[in-house]
């Protein structure tokens, strides 16, 4: 590789750099990059933003705070997101192998935003927020459900960053769930995964979120899912409710991983099994 | 004894192809066809680029005959202006630059011109033969074995007075050996010789292959096998291709140079596993006694003829599989299309073949309401009965004790039903299979190679083992170095088993069909032993060396012409259980428990046959549920690790390894063949399994989660 490449001190020096380079790569981790050396046309210049401290870091305050540089290994074993964030957790196990674990970062996942990200739906379903910073505008927040906004696409600026995402924890009466259905049982790619946000009074959804990723040219919310269930207790008619709600709702395509029908038929299974 | 090139490898001082160099050693690139059928009609080059700084070697540059010598010389190892081009990443021509990068953009810059042509890309529309890619009928090559009648009619005939015919087709997919170490190899040329080092199984297949394609002498090639790492197969015939282009750059380049596959090239421009169609009739009588078995297999050859033949031989010769049959017809043909060429792979034909037959043998246990496992054992093959070609089993016959030990161990079936963590209703099932596997090459194979091998004490006083069979990770050397040892009576400190370099051992045969250990083990074996008796005799200071030739074993006489008599020096045997979940919600079935009890003759070192049983167990049940290769117009979709799915350990099941030893008189201290032996049976056991837990058939493999959702409605 004989592309420009910057590593910053600080995010203040990160910030300029962008703005001086929006066209250049972000570094988060280096994990798709490294994937994406043979395949794609070589960046204009790298900017690397390993471990800069700024944007390092789990807190549990009222909300999770997760730094944009941490790595996904430091997620899974934090123990505010062992404790009250299980899906969190859950789907940072299942990106890629340990080492690519060590090195992918939030940041990495939500900036990349593929279809697949593994953290994505997780993401949507605790309604997080994203901090995103520049240069120019200073800080802004803005809920992730917004920030996806087409294949790769992302309401990051040119001159933006991604600082952090915040995350609400679940009231006791939750119930929160993931997973995942990939081509194997390790280190593999999604053909199909869902996460969801059930608010219960007793068995009784009072309000849910449900997200699913591979399904369609990002991570979405299903909003007719979480309508249908609204106010249904858990069981086989929520199940059922959940099924036939997402019959119409998506729109999953056939590829070299899988089939459209064999991702809608098992999209389906998974959110009747959130509800039953 | 612990593995003599273990700790290198786990180390990393090993040292591979890409970690060796020479000096100014300059990288190779392949341009290769996007198109699958066409004619090359010119090789353009972008005006754009420095081609100064670079080589660019087509079919002109190739100094002798642009073929790679194998069975038939119809396959180039560069397209030549003017010629067919047959399938997509063919090499169309080569460059070579001073960094990777540049020979990379090179090669970028490279147009090849190929006037497209209708292609074939199903075995159905190659027998059709509308399109002509071989001969006049598509048809590579063709075998039929006939015992116990003369004509189809007579054949027909004992069919027509069975009490029940059991009739199937089954689907076997192309698999990728997905060895860790990717195709690569270096040349270079020096006082006129050809030097070629490189990761292969076969130093004396590319030597063969050389020298016609460089115009040289035997002794002016000289082939090295470098570390290699893993080849099942994939690393038979392939690494001459490679030998050829790295050979033609190297002498236009006037200096050494080098190609390392990247991962996604290798994927899609190297062999994979046949594909094969096989249909199967099952003639039983009223007590279920087998009358006929009838099997047509068709297998997918790809671009050219390559070693098909032999797989095909392989699958044909084990279609009847290890049952007492008095009437047997099989015929197996290979076809062409215009996919790349497929090749050999662990089990090289046979498991395809098996898989038809322990579905059919499964099926007819359903039909009959018999116990599966007690249905073969009482159709086995014994010691004395005779083959489908004829073959009297002498000797060496494990039936009884593999499928006592897999009964011992099995234990009740799995409940049929369950609920998994995430609350998803599960479905459980459990398969068996009973196989055997020809041990040694085909047919007259052995005696047409006449393998060598040498033992000597060198005037060091050490021993050294020359041989050119290669340690691909199976353990050869350290297999050689035991038997060596215990032959000569000396400790295994002083022998020294040496780098196949054919300039300095002998042709001892390829290093494939589960032969190492059995034959040129059984050299080794001999060798050591002569020699030992010569030394006490021999001058000191002077080297002492001893050569044996394979010799078949008396009564081992094969007929080519009618397909009779002793297809294999003899057969290891092997019977596998295979406990499935079937995830409803995901359609995924994972594999739980999978136990083979497999008959080796004798384990020389337990750990290493051990580990070649897991390897090649798990490959097998990866190919039953998850490998997939996606040929799009031609071209592999998925090359890559990241799409290209193989079993990682999270996938790998409980693996109950069984040794059994009912020795080979004729192998050393009793061993026979065990390479591809776990690779043949697992996958049908696979499949008899998850058609145990949902009550219904499946006939072709993979097995994947998209395939039995598809089937829901013939669950029970």
């Amino acid at each position: 590789m004989s592309s420009a490449y910057i590593r910053p001190r600080s995010l203040a020096e990160a910030l300029d750099a962008k703005a001086q380079h929006p066209d250049w790569m972000v570094l988060a981790g280096g994990t798709d990059l490294m994937v994406n050396a043979t395949h794609r046309p070589e960046p204009a210049g790298i900017l690397d933003l390993w471990r800069l401290p700024e944007l390092r870091g789990v807190t549990m305050t009222d909300v999770l705070t997760i730094g944009a540089g941490t790595t996904w290994l430091e997620v899974e074993h934090h123990a505010a997101v062992l404790e009250r964030f299980g899906p969190l957790a859950a789907a940072a196990r299942e990106i890629g192998a340990l080492q690519i674990q060590a090195r992918g970062t939030l940041g990495g996942n939500v900036g990349t935003s593929s279809p697949v990200g593994d953290s994505l739906p997780v993401l949507l379903a605790f309604d997080a927020e994203l901090e995103l910073a520049s240069a120019a505008r200073g800080r802004r927040r803005i809920p992730y459900r917004e920030f996806c906004t087409g294949y790769r696409k992302t309401q990051l600026a040119a001159d933006e960053l991604i600082v952090a995402a915040h995350l609400r924890p679940p009231a006791t009466r939750t119930r929160t769930t993931w997973r995942k259905v990939g081509t194997r049982r390790a280190q593999s790619i999604s053909k199909v995964m869902g996460a969801a946000f059930i608010e219960l009074d007793g068995d009784v959804v009072t309000r849910a979120r449900v997200a699913l990723g591979a399904v369609a040219d990002r991570p979405i919310r299903i909003a007719a899912v979480e309508q249908a269930v609204t106010g249904l207790a858990l069981g086989a008619k929520a199940a059922e409710a959940a099924r036939a709600a997402l019959r119409s709702a998506i729109k999953p395509i056939d590829d070299v991983r899988s089939t459209a029908t064999y991702r809608r038929d098992v999209a389906e299974n998974l959110v009747a099994r959130f509800f039953s | 004894m612990p593995r003599i090139d273990g700790v290198a490898k786990v180390t990393g001082r090993a040292r591979y192809l890409d970690d060796l160099d020479a000096p100014g050693v300059w990288y190779g690139a392949t341009v290769r066809s996007t198109v699958a059928h066409g004619v090359l009609e010119a090789i353009d080059l972008d005006p754009g680029f420095d081609w100064s700084r670079v080589v660019v070697a087509t079919a002109a540059d190739v100094p002798g005959q642009n073929y790679i010598a194998l069975i038939e010389n119809d396959q180039p190892a560069l397209v030549a202006v003017g010629k067919p081009v047959m399938h997509v990443d063919e090499a169309i021509a080569l460059v070579a630059a001073p960094t990777k990068e540049l020979a990379m953009a090179a090669a970028k810059a490279v147009r090849p011109r190929v006037r497209g042509l209708p292609a074939v890309f199903s075995v159905e529309d190659s027998l059709a033969a509308n399109e002509k890619l071989y001969g006049t009928d598509n048809v590579f090559k063709q075998f039929m074995i006939r015992k116990g009648h003369a004509s189809d009619a007579d054949f027909e005939a004992v069919i027509a007075k069975a009490a029940h015919v059991i009739e199937g087709t089954y689907y076997t997919s192309p698999q990728e050996q997905m060895y860790i170490e990717p195709q690569a190899m270096m040349a270079e040329w020096r006082d006129g010789r050809c030097h070629i080092v490189g990761s292969m199984q076969c130093p004396y297949y590319v030597h063969k292959a050389m020298k016609p394609l460089l115009g040289l002498g035997a002794e002016d090639v000289v082939i090295t096998q470098s570390v290699t790492g893993g080849g099942f197969g994939g690393k038979e015939e392939y690494p001459s291709m490679l030998a050829a282009h790295v050979a033609v750059l190297a002498k236009k380049a006037g200096r050494a140079v080098k190609i390392v596959y990247d991962r996604d090239e290798d994927i899609a421009a190297t062999t994979k596993r046949h594909p094969a169609y096989t249909r199967h009739r099952l003639a039983v009588d009223q007590r279920g006694d087998v009358l006929a078995i009838d099997v047509d297999c068709v297998m997918d050859g790809g671009a050219y003829l390559t070693l098909s033949p032999v797989v095909l031989s392989r699958g044909v010769l084990h279609a009847a599989g290890p049952y007492r049959c008095p009437v047997v017809r099989v015929r197996g043909r290979v076809v062409a299309t215009n996919h790349p060429p497929h090749g050999a792979f662990r089990g090289f034909g046979a498991p395809q073949t098996t898989f038809a037959y322990e579905r059919q043998i499964e099926k007819l246990a359903i039909h009959l309401g018999e116990d599966p496992l007690q249905l073969r054992k009482r159709l086995a093959l014994r010691k004395g009965d005779t083959t489908a070609t004829g073959q009297e089993l002498g000797f060496s016959v494990g039936t009884d004790e593999v499928i006592a030990a897999v009964e011992r161990v099995a234990g009740p079936p799995p409940v049929r039903e369950g609920t998994g963590p995430n609350g998803e209703p599960l479905r459980r099932g459990r398969g068996y299979v009973f196989y055997f596997h020809g041990a040694g090459f085909t047919g007259s194979g052995e005696s047409r190679l006449a393998g060598r091998a040498t033992v000597a004490r060198t005037t060091s006083g050490r021993y050294e083992v020359r041989s050119s069979s290669t340690d691909i990770g199976q353990g050869a050397i350290t297999i050689f170095t035991q038997i060596a040892s215990q032959a000569l009576g000396v400790d295994a400190s002083l022998i020294d088993v040496i780098d196949p370099t054919t300039s300095l051992v002998p042709d001892s045969g390829p290093t494939v069909a589960s032969r190492t250990c059995m034959v040129v083990g059984g050299l080794v074996e001999r060798a050591a032993k002569e020699l030992r008796e010569k030394l006490p005799s021999a001058p000191a200071g002077e080297e002492v060396a001893v050569t044996m030739q394979y010799e078949p074993p008396p009564g081992i006489h094969f007929d080519d012409a009618t397909y009779t008599g002793a297809a294999y020096p003899c057969f290891g045997w092997a019977c596998c259980l295979v406990d499935v979940t079937v995830d409803l919600d995901t359609y995924e079935a994972r594999v739980d428990r999978c136990v083979q009890a497999i008959d080796v003759g004798k384990a020389i070192n337990p750990v290493i046959v051990k580990g070649q049983i897991e390897g090649g167990t798990l490959q097998a049940l990866g190919w039953a549920l998850l490998e997939n290769i996606v040929y799009r117009e031609g071209k592999v979709a998925n090359a890559n690790m990241t799409n290209c799915i193989v079993p990682t350990f999270a996938d790998a099941p409980d693996l109950e390894t069984i040794l059994v030893e009912v020795p080979y008189p004729f192998g050393p201290s009793g061993a026979k063949g065990v390479g591809e032996i776990p690779m043949d049976g697992p996958a049908a056991a696979v499949a008899n399994a998850v058609g145990d837990a949902l009550g219904c058939a499946f006939d072709g493999i993979p097995i994947l989660p998209e395939v039995i959702a598809a089937s829901r409605a013939r669950w029970s």
